[in-house]
């Protein structure tokens, strides 16, 4: 049972990185390598604002999610913005160039140390502290499924929600209609950056420590929760992350298979690839010349 | 016809000899250099990076550059070779004496076994492409590491320890002329695989998968033996790392080993071996230089100098905006440039030109045909005839 929620707790953080891996991938046709890199950059925001005299979680989360959205923009706009129409193996280089400048910056700035995040004060549950349930992750738990429902209904309700969809049905369709498609790419790509400073104050929550490589695993690892739900879905990430949160924690839990449990999430990886590369939720798309 | 296909196969092997000269070049540096007494251990190790740089950079470029397909877990493989080859030695070294033998026996079955990893990476890539297969070569480094790591017959976290088969001593500092010779065979099959009609099929695939499985050819086959070539070549150059340094530790062989490499196919140019060649050399030695003198935190300065030279290298190759920018100041341009400096204008010989034969230097396009249809062919004879007929009326 507790392994069931901090599970589901560590897989809606896998879940909110997989939506910004799933949106972009839907809508821009890339793989956002430097997604990880910028849940780094948030926690170090978030590091940064908890350490002044009087620190706040939410003027925390604030600065983290501004910093976040325009970093994004700003990736964006620079690097992938002159790479489109060119081919997707030299957008995927051009990612994973700026993942290793945000990793690098970080280190020449803030060193490789962790930097300790503290401050937090959560209120004590006590009927659910006494099963050995954290506060923090009931909160993450909650907190994913609330951003999770807004998002849907934003995409679904909103006109640049139904916007995002034209784009990702058809780019050429969409302009002809009338939509300022670069436009809906940035805007794509900075709800995507806000939700990952949501998720590195998840991070946090669980691993209170804000280090250059904190990024990196859990964004190949969402990466492999949006690719279990089926890559461009927003309910198969969620899904997707959840079962990969689970599945971790699980692995973790049993002593004999616990050092394994990459290899494990990334040969599921493999295995989903191979059997079904569309995912759970994922549309099957035919390949033309 | 048969001019054209001799001329294309001139410049040919011009482009594949450079390559043999250059390795053979550091090789001589390094040879001068021993004889005269002048050579350093750590110039020595230096050579020997310098060499298993250029094997990884050329077999990454195998399938970066000539399948277009973008492997990540490049350091996987080495990983595999170093381990299999460090453990393989260890045990060897019990029973031969030769410390050549043990070396030449462990890389043919760490290069082997690589290539084994090979093929089963080499099976995802037929159904899937671009991204997806890039993250499932970089699972399959991370999964690679995360196994060596666990296993304590292969040391556990602490890494492998192959100390008594360091092949470098301080009487006798040859590795690095054993790499040169393996990187010289490197470069011998690799160019030769591309020279050959299998090296075409493989450009094709990445040039359109789908219009050469349409031309008959066998995508499955040549999709396979590009990845397990790079894979032995990979896992070879991991045997030499473990017969290098010591610990072999699972730390080394990182994601970030794999996009190093990839820094050197990029900076190189996807697709030229030339490239890679000095492109290795040039990464090896500004890592080595910058070890030294960089410190702690500050050790990070390479890795952004990396990340930057990846992004600018890839926009400006790359971004459509670019494009007719590249064409007049780029380097191909500047090139043909300078190749019309050097070329002596030939006088205008009419004898020369015969009037039947049509020589075309593109293929004519319906445009082109138009025009020529539309064209008189005898002038003077259609005009008479517009007279006579004026006449008639």
């Amino acid at each position: 049972m507790i392994t069931l929620i901090d599970g589901l707790s560590l897989g809606s953080i896998y879940a909110l990185i997989a939506l910004g891996y799933t949106m972009v991938y839907g809508i821009a046709k890339m793989l956002n390598f430097a997604h990880g890199d910028i849940i780094m950059v948030g926690a170090y925001a978030i590091y940064v604002a908890m350490s002044f005299a009087n620190p706040n979680p939410v003027i925390a989360l604030i600065s983290s999610i501004i910093v976040c959205t325009l970093l994004g923009v700003f990736v964006e706009k620079f690097a992938y913005k002159p790479l489109r129409g060119a081919s997707p193996l030299a957008v995927l280089i051009t990612a994973i160039g700026v993942s290793y400048f945000l990793q690098s910056v970080a280190q020449i700035v803030f060193g490789s140390q962790p930097k300790p995040v503290s401050g937090w004060k959560l209120p004590k549950i006590e009927f659910l502290n006494q099963f050995g349930i954290t506060t923090g992750a009931v909160v993450t738990l909650i907190a994913g499924i609330l951003i999770m429902v807004a998002l849907t209904l934003f995409i679904n309700i909103t006109r640049t929600g139904s916007a995002m969809l034209a784009v990702s049905e058809d780019k050429g369709a969409a302009k002809l209609m009338g939509i300022n498609v670069n436009k809906i790419i940035t805007i794509t790509f900075a709800i995507g950056s806000a939700l990952a400073s949501f998720a590195s104050m998840f991070y946090l929550l669980q691993i209170p420590n804000a280090e250059p490589t904190l990024g990196a695993m859990p964004g190949i690892k969402a990466f492999t929760a949006a690719v279990i739900g089926g890559i461009g879905s927003i309910p198969g990430a969620m899904l997707g992350g959840m079962v990969l949160g689970v599945i971790e924690k699980i692995c973790l839990s049993i002593e004999v298979i616990s050092p394994y449990t990459t290899a494990i999430e990334f040969s599921l990886l493999i295995l989903i690839l191979l059997v079904k590369p569309t995912g759970f939720l994922g549309r099957t798309t035919k390949e033309k010349v | 016809m048969g001019k054209i296909t001799s001329n294309v196969k001139n410049e040919f092997k011009l482009k594949y000899l450079i390559n043999y000269c250059l390795v053979l070049v550091l090789l001589l540096v390094g040879m001068v250099m021993m004889f005269t007494g002048g050579l350093k251990m750590s110039f020595a190790r230096l050579l020997t990076q310098i060499g298993f740089s250029i094997i990884l950079a050329v077999s990454l470029n195998l399938v970066v550059g000539f399948l277009g397909e973008l492997s990540l877990g490049h350091a996987g493989f080495m990983c595999i070779g170093a381990y299999i080859g460090g453990f393989c030695a260890n045990a060897l070294s019990n029973y031969i004496g030769s410390k050549f033998l043990v070396l030449l026996i462990t890389m043919i079955i760490g290069g082997v076994i690589a290539s084994v990893f090979g093929f089963v990476i080499g099976l995802p890539s037929l159904r899937l492409k671009g991204d997806y297969l890039a993250i499932v070569t970089l699972a399959f480094g991370e999964i690679v590491r995360n196994i060596f790591k666990n296993q304590k017959a292969f040391g556990g976290a602490m890494g492998l320890s192959t100390g008594p088969i360091q092949y470098d001593t301080r009487n006798n500092m040859s590795l690095y002329i054993i790499t040169f010779v393996i990187a010289l065979i490197m470069l011998f099959v690799t160019q030769n695989l591309i020279r050959s009609k299998h090296g075409r099929a493989i450009t094709a695939i990445r040039d359109n998968e789908i219009a050469a499985k349409a031309m008959g050819i066998n995508v499955t086959f040549y999709k396979l033996l590009a990845f397990i070539v790079a894979a032995f070549f990979a896992g070879v150059a991991g045997v030499i790392y473990a017969h290098y340094t010591t610990p072999v530790s699972y730390t080394f062989f990182s994601y970030n080993y794999s996009i190093e490499i990839l820094v050197m196919v990029v900076l190189g140019g996807m697709g030229n071996i030339t490239g890679s060649i000095i492109a290795a050399t040039l990464i090896s030695c500004v890592n080595f230089f910058l070890q030294s003198r960089l410190s702690g935190d500050l050790a990070a300065l390479r890795y952004l100098i990396y990340a930057l030279v990846l992004i600018f290298i890839i926009i400006f190759g790359n971004a459509p905006a670019l494009r007719p920018f590249k064409e007049k100041y780029g380097i191909s341009a500047l090139s043909e440039k300078i190749k019309k400096l050097f070329k002596k204008k030939k006088p205008f010989d009419p004898a020369a030109v015969k009037e039947d034969e049509g020589s075309w230097d593109r293929i004519p396009t319906k445009i082109d045909m138009d025009a020529i249809l539309s064209t008189d062919i005898n002038p003077e004879i259609s005009g008479e005839q517009e007279n006579a007929d004026k006449k008639n009326d």
